[in-house]
């Protein structure tokens, strides 16, 4: 599986890794691209800073949001990651983005980035895959 | 050969399934993996990735709101 994580809005960002995790734990392979707002959540400290696609209302949606996914025990972002990197998920980050925002390698969690590539990256990734999708 | 034990007790979409295969990694063959958890969906859906992973369920049961599954590696 390959997901093109484009977005850095918080469900979007929630929907890419429960897909991805759960294609690893049915035994998929599964590599995420992240480029555009989606690799800005990749920054040191940004993982958690998305707000919600539809009704984040200032900032309160979200905050409804995360109450109500607090209280049903959903797991943070940080440890659908984790969860995603000790499974042997791939994560390639979009140097074009990186070029662009003026984002270098040392701004970014080194820790979960496995490679930096281009359109050439993600494609090699994506004809092997049978699920690609774009989030 | 061992039991290794995980409590998803609480735990909802994707944990459960997360937490088995993270276990199901760490196994030694003929290990058996038990998996405890509320949440509805991964009952069915366990036993899809077990089948997916070429493993076999021993077996699943449900005591109260909890479920069991038992999985050789």
């Amino acid at each position: 599986m390959s997901i093109i994580v484009h977005s850095g809005d918080m469900d979007k960002l929630y929907s890419a890794l429960i897909l991805a995790t759960g294609a690893l734990a049915m035994g998929m392979e599964a590599s995420l691209f992240f480029t555009f707002w989606g690799l800005v959540r990749l920054k040191k400290g940004g993982l958690e800073r998305g707000g919600l696609s539809r009704m984040n209302m200032l900032g309160l949606g979200r905050w409804m949001m995360r109450r109500r996914m607090k209280r049903a025990n959903v797991a943070s972002l940080e440890r659908l990651l984790k969860d995603f990197k000790e499974l042997g998920g791939k994560i390639i980050a979009c140097d074009m983005t990186m070029e662009i925002m003026g984002i270098k390698m040392e701004d970014l969690r080194e820790d979960l980035i496995t490679d930096c590539g281009a359109v050439g990256t993600y494609l090699e990734e994506a004809k092997q895959s049978r699920i690609n999708l774009f989030i | 050969m061992g039991v290794i034990k995980v409590d998803c007790v609480n735990e909802t979409c994707p944990i459960p399934l997360v937490e088995t295969r993270k276990a199901l990694r760490k196994a030694q063959p003929g290990d058996i993996v038990e998996v405890r958890g509320t949440h509805a969906a991964s009952k069915k859906e366990i036993p899809m990735a077990v089948k997916a992973l070429g493993l076999e369920v021993l077996s699943i049961e449900q005591a109260g709101e909890v479920w069991t599954i038992r999985i050789r590696k």
